[in-house]
């Protein structure tokens, strides 16, 4: 019992650094801009698909791959912002929110066009594959390395906003963007940068998914749900509310199907709307 | 958004409201057309049917969404719970209409009343996450409830009687067709009725600014739980008209992509405005019956493209668009 326990939490802990790497991005932004993109799972898809095809086209490692998935979807995601975003920050959330589900619905009819509906799938390099014993339990390697890509990710993230003067000039436009703005900062453009890195993150997410959840062009909408949760549960703008939100979606998920499956996601949506209600801005969000 | 012109000094407030809710020849026009698809286009009566139905759960949702600004993600919850209240009595040995469909609308409005303290309780994105949450909530425990319901298969055994004892419902949809659009036709009166009165101006007032409504002294949060309630019963009685005409109810009737939908809808067609939701229903289920029948992908990259031209030509939709050209050209 202690061992199954073990490994659900385990497990969920991995889906849960997964989900991280898709949200991280869109906590940042919307809390930096207040812009709802519910296209952000589309760039995770993107970051899907960009993996696919470099290893099946041209033969490219794994680890090779996933730096491309990010560039794929930052790139993209600039693009994106500068053309067409951009417009939308003074409009109302509502309008924002079916621009960005309009774009959603599009990449999924591109996706489905070029790769066709079935799920993709991907050969991992074989250090990946099987599992690795440690105190009689099993764990299966892929997740631990999902975990320690995680936690790298995380780390730099923290030092990187805690420590540069990137993140400084980040931290300041999150608290106060009239202020930050007053004192000669570039809003737009750190806007643009933080965009960017939050758009890749996702696309790095989608890439590391594709073994856990599989890649279809449903994904883009299939986590768009589980994402928003980790936003809002997380509270906007924070990594550490990101980090906990994930980790307690995921674990809650996992071991929500596990012992209660006929429950399927019952728990998960209480919590939300509890917590939700208790503090309306997320567990760690300012406003 | 639409705000309403002041009213110029020589009238009174009340000449104001009563100018306001005037009936109009387009008004006439629309609702003239909407009886066309008996003579015209028989064939497509089932489709006529599914567009009053979609007509009627997007006017709920502009009650709230567009006259009262609570986004919502979630109204599907009340649609399904009409839906299956409407099926389950029916199952169960009471297969009269009306009264099934006044029930089902009074159990929706009563869980619509109970979920409105919740609901105003938030804002934002929290809001948003709410319905969600609390959309995806029900849909799980109706899942979870199959003995009662028929989980993922659909309740089974539906026993509808004839309408008044007369009008069967018969394979062509002519009854089905007839009896919602009338329910569709009295909910939107009452609606105008509603939007023109100073209730309705009192939501319009919260919508445009939520912290000067207390500040003059209104009560916003107990108008909010109101018109919530009222939406959550009308979303109902468009679910039970579902279950009622087509005889089915699935696990679909409480989705987040029903929930979607009729949002896309809505912002089609234009918010704020009663036949901002007719149209919109009406242009999206005509386009999905076109482009869905070439191809599925057609449909999804052209609603896609729709939603993203007028987001950002059409800030006011589709109608608010057309209503701007006629005011110009009138000028």
């Amino acid at each position: 019992m202690i061992g199954q326990i073990a490994i659900v939490l385990f497990d969920g802990f991995a889906f849960g650094m997964l989900l991280f790497l898709l949200s991280v991005g869109l906590s940042v932004t919307l809390g930096l801009m207040g812009f709802i993109n519910l296209a952000h799972g589309a760039f995770g898809m993107l970051g899907g698909y960009v993996t696919v095809l470099v290893m099946r086209q041209l033969g490219l490692p794994f680890l090779a791959a996933l730096p491309l998935a990010f560039i794929a979807a930052a790139l993209a995601s600039v693009v994106l912002e500068r053309t067409l975003f951009r417009r939308l920050y003074k409009a109302g959330e509502l309008n924002q929110v079916l621009f960005t589900i309009g774009l959603v619905f599009v990449s999924i009819a591109l996706a489905t066009l070029l790769f066709g509906t079935v799920q993709q799938v991907i050969i991992l390099p074989s250090w990946l594959r099987g599992s690795v014993e440690f105190a009689g339990l099993n764990f299966t390697s892929y997740r631990v390395f999902l975990i320690v890509v995680a936690l790298i990710v995380t780390a730099v993230l923290v030092f990187g906003l805690e420590r540069t003067r990137l993140g400084a000039q980040i931290r300041a436009s999150v608290d106060n963007q009239r202020v930050a703005q007053g004192l000669g900062l570039n809003v737009e453009r750190v806007f643009a940068i933080t965009f960017a890195l939050g758009s890749g993150l996702a696309g790095l997410g989608g890439a590391l998914a594709i073994d856990i959840v599989g890649l279809s062009p449903s994904f883009a909408l299939h986590f768009l749900v589980y994402v928003l949760i980790v936003v809002s549960v997380g509270g906007l703008g924070s990594i550490t509310g990101s980090f906990v939100g994930a980790a307690l979606l995921g674990i809650g998920d996992v071991a929500g199907k596990y012992f209660l499956p006929e429950f399927g996601g019952f728990f998960i949506y209480l919590f939300l709307v509890a917590i939700l209600l208790v503090r309306p801005a997320g567990l760690f969000g300012k406003r | 958004m639409r705000v309403p012109e002041p009213a110029p000094k020589s009238l009174s407030p009340r000449d104001w409201m009563k100018r306001q809710s005037r009936w109009s020849v387009y008004e006439l026009i629309a609702w003239a057309a909407a009886i066309t698809p008996f003579f015209l286009f028989p064939t497509y009566l089932p489709l006529a049917n599914q567009i009053a139905i979609a007509a009627l759960f997007a006017l709920s949702v502009d009650l709230i969404l567009g006259y009262a600004g609570i986004v919502t993600l979630g109204h599907a919850m009340f649609f399904g719970l009409g839906a299956y209240f409407a099926g389950i009595i029916s199952v169960h040995g009471w297969g009269e209409p009306i009264t099934g469909l006044l029930m089902a609308g009074t159990f929706a409005g009563l869980v619509g009343f109970v979920s409105s303290f919740l609901i105003t309780r938030v804002q934002h994105l929290a809001l948003i996450m709410v319905t969600l949450g609390l959309g995806y909530l029900t849909l799980e425990l109706a899942n979870a409830m199959s003995w009662l319901t028929g989980g993922t298969d659909g309740l089974r055994g539906m026993n509808r009687w004839p309408i008044f004892d007369t009008f069967r419902f018969d394979l062509w949809g002519y009854t089905a067709y007839s009896y919602s659009l009338v329910v569709l036709f009295i909910c939107f009166l009452l609606s105008r009725r509603l939007v023109n009165s100073s209730f309705g101006l009192a939501l319009r007032g919260v919508r445009e600014n939520i912290k000067r409504m207390p500040a003059i002294g209104s009560d916003h949060k107990w108008h909010l739980r109101k018109i919530y309630t009222i939406s959550a019963a009308m979303a109902g009685l468009a679910g039970a008209l579902t279950a009622q005409t087509t005889n089915v109810v699935g696990m679909d009737a409480l989705s987040f992509q029903r929930s979607a939908d009729v949002v896309v809808m809505l912002i089609l067609g234009g918010t704020g405005r009663l036949y901002g939701a007719i149209l919109g229903a009406f242009i999206y289920f005509v386009a999905r019956d076109q482009l869905a029948g070439i191809n599925p992908q057609y449909w999804y990259f052209g609603i896609g493209v729709l939603l993203m031209l007028v987001v950002l030509f059409m800030p006011k939709g589709i109608l608010g668009f057309l209503a701007g050209l006629v005011e110009r050209r009138g000028k």
